[in-house]
């Protein structure tokens, strides 16, 4: 004689109806595949304005004849700022070289030079966190104050652009990630209470014989886990597949997309199972009383 | 064992299941419930296994006041009663043994203790055989004997039995009378609701009987009375 475990109550049930079992991990798994259809985008948008943010540097360029040890002292001082992640010091030469490699168009203009027009400078890249429009300008005003700069830029429209990018960027996502989450809630709590009610007999025979109410939620808890994790698996597949074949279809954009990484999945997986046990519990919960 | 003291019921829709009603049944008595459709048998059984609670008056059951049960005292209270239902109420994915050890199962009773109780109380009630049969694959009596089996697992005070012959024909019908019978002798109060005045008739056993939701009749008190005058 097989005795009764939570578990095997719980892997039981996916054999006495696999029908419900089946429409209840896809219907887990299609309201998580549009969260994470949408977590994707999120991830992706982010990963592009990460890669924008990544470009807000500082420029100060330096007086002709500032002595090597002035350049040497003022890097490190500059470096030594809380916002600076590094300072680079391009000379008047290097900043030459630079200028014939990539602006193409004026290399025929910058071969006949007799004289090098252009300034030596610090490019000062920014920690993440100071990577906005804010601390781009106080490190500006700072880097002013030095004698022997002549002028700061740091592209203050652009910058303020994509912080207020950045910002709506964060509410929208917010929103939008809410409101898929509510409505996959709902559809999985919905899903979930069908196959309560489907039990309720069985539940009231438990109830008559004396089983507590934790006893009776063992095995609805389990399950509810089980098809929670089963649709969270389900969903990152149909993601996977959904992102691959987006990818293959585009071009050279295709090839910057980033899928979610091994945390992001594991969380992806827990979500599932807490909306799947969270569903059981308020289903069980419900028939528990009313019965 | 049981006491209905002015036990009044009356459902959230306003249909009244009991009023006024007052008896008891002490140990080892064996007490048939009779009436019409609606006249509040089952009322008066699912307020011995709380399935209800009086709204008015006092009903006790085996040292529990039903209206004051917690949570936890529900299923304690019933462990000690085995319940049986007309429909039979079986888990169907579940054989015969499993059904019935299931209500060990849920008083955390020791595992390898299960299987001995199970196949004792299954050779009770003439289903030994029949251990490993799905409910479906049984006969009407068959199927009322697993369930009378499951309520006696646990060596309850009281067994309520529900129509328990409701469904079956009458031979079924016998049986399953006889084994009520046999498990009254055994000190267990026997409570069955029923339609079957042929049943009633041809035993001498108490009888209450109601109407509207009121006792009429109970021959315990009227014999009571008889002996006393």
């Amino acid at each position: 004689m097989k005795h009764r475990t939570p578990l095997r109550e719980a892997l039981m049930t996916f054999r006495r109806t696999p029908l419900l079992s089946g429409l209840s991990v896809a219907s887990i798994g299609f309201s998580l595949f549009t969260i994470g259809l949408f977590g994707l985008v999120a991830i992706n948008f982010q990963k592009a304005l990460q890669d924008l943010a990544e470009r807000v540097e500082v420029v100060a360029f330096v007086l002709r004849g500032t002595p090597t040890e002035t350049i040497s002292t003022a890097s490190q001082d500059i470096t030594a700022f809380p916002e600076v992640l590094d300072v680079s010091y391009v000379t008047e030469e290097q900043a030459l070289g630079r200028a014939r490699r990539e602006l193409v168009e004026f290399r025929e203009a910058y071969r006949d030079l007799a004289v090098n027009p252009l300034p030596a400078s610090f490019e000062i890249r920014l920690k993440p966190e100071a990577r906005d429009a804010e601390s781009a300008q106080r490190v500006a005003e700072r880097v002013r104050g030095f004698p022997f700069v002549e002028d700061v830029r740091y592209g203050r429209d652009w910058v303020e652009r994509l912080d207020k990018l950045r910002n709506m960027a964060a509410v929208v996502g917010l929103v939008i990630g809410l409101a898929f989450a509510a409505v996959a809630i709902v559809i999985i709590g919905v899903t979930i209470r069908i196959t309560v009610l489907q039990r309720a007999k069985e539940i009231s025979i438990m109830r008559l014989v004396g089983a507590t109410n934790r006893y009776i939620r063992g095995p609805f808890l389990l399950e509810g886990a089980i098809k929670g994790i089963s649709g969270g698996l389900l969903a990152i597949a149909m993601c996977w597949a959904t992102f691959t074949i987006f990818r293959t279809s585009t071009t050279a954009a295709g090839d910057a997309l980033v899928f979610f990484g091994g945390l992001q999945m594991l969380l992806f997986l827990v979500f599932g199972t807490v909306i799947g046990l969270g569903g059981s519990v308020l289903s069980v919960g419900r028939q528990l009383r009313a019965v | 064992m049981i006491r209905f003291l002015h036990a009044t019921k009356t459902y959230p829709n306003g249909a009244s299941g009991l009023k006024d009603v007052s008896f008891q049944i002490p140990k080892g008595e064996f007490v048939f419930l009779t009436g019409h459709s609606g006249a509040g048998k089952s009322s008066i059984l699912s307020l011995i296994y709380a399935e209800q609670r009086p709204t008015e008056g006092e009903v006790r059951v085996s040292g529990y006041q039903i209206s004051k049960l917690g949570p936890n005292d529900i299923p304690r209270l019933r462990r000690q009663l085995g319940v049986v239902f007309q429909d039979f109420r079986l888990l169907e994915y579940h054989t015969v043994e499993e059904n019935v050890a299931f209500a060990l199962e849920v008083t955390g009773a020791r595992k390898e203790t299960i299987p001995n109780r199970v196949m004792r109380v299954l050779t009770q009630v003439g289903l030994a055989s029949k251990a490993r049969a799905y409910p479906k694959e049984l006969s009407g009596g068959e199927q009322q004997r697993v369930a009378i089996a499951r309520a006696l697992v646990n060596d309850p005070h009281i067994l309520v039995a529900d129509e328990p012959t409701g469904n079956l024909d009458e031979r079924a019908t016998r049986g399953v009378f006889q084994l009520l019978r046999e498990i009254n002798a055994g000190g267990t109060v026997v409570v069955m609701a029923t339609h079957n005045m042929e049943l009633v008739r041809d035993t001498g056993y108490r009888t209450i009987e109601l109407k509207g939701g009121r006792v009429v009749y109970d021959s315990g008190v009227d014999q009571a009375a008889g002996a006393e005058s």
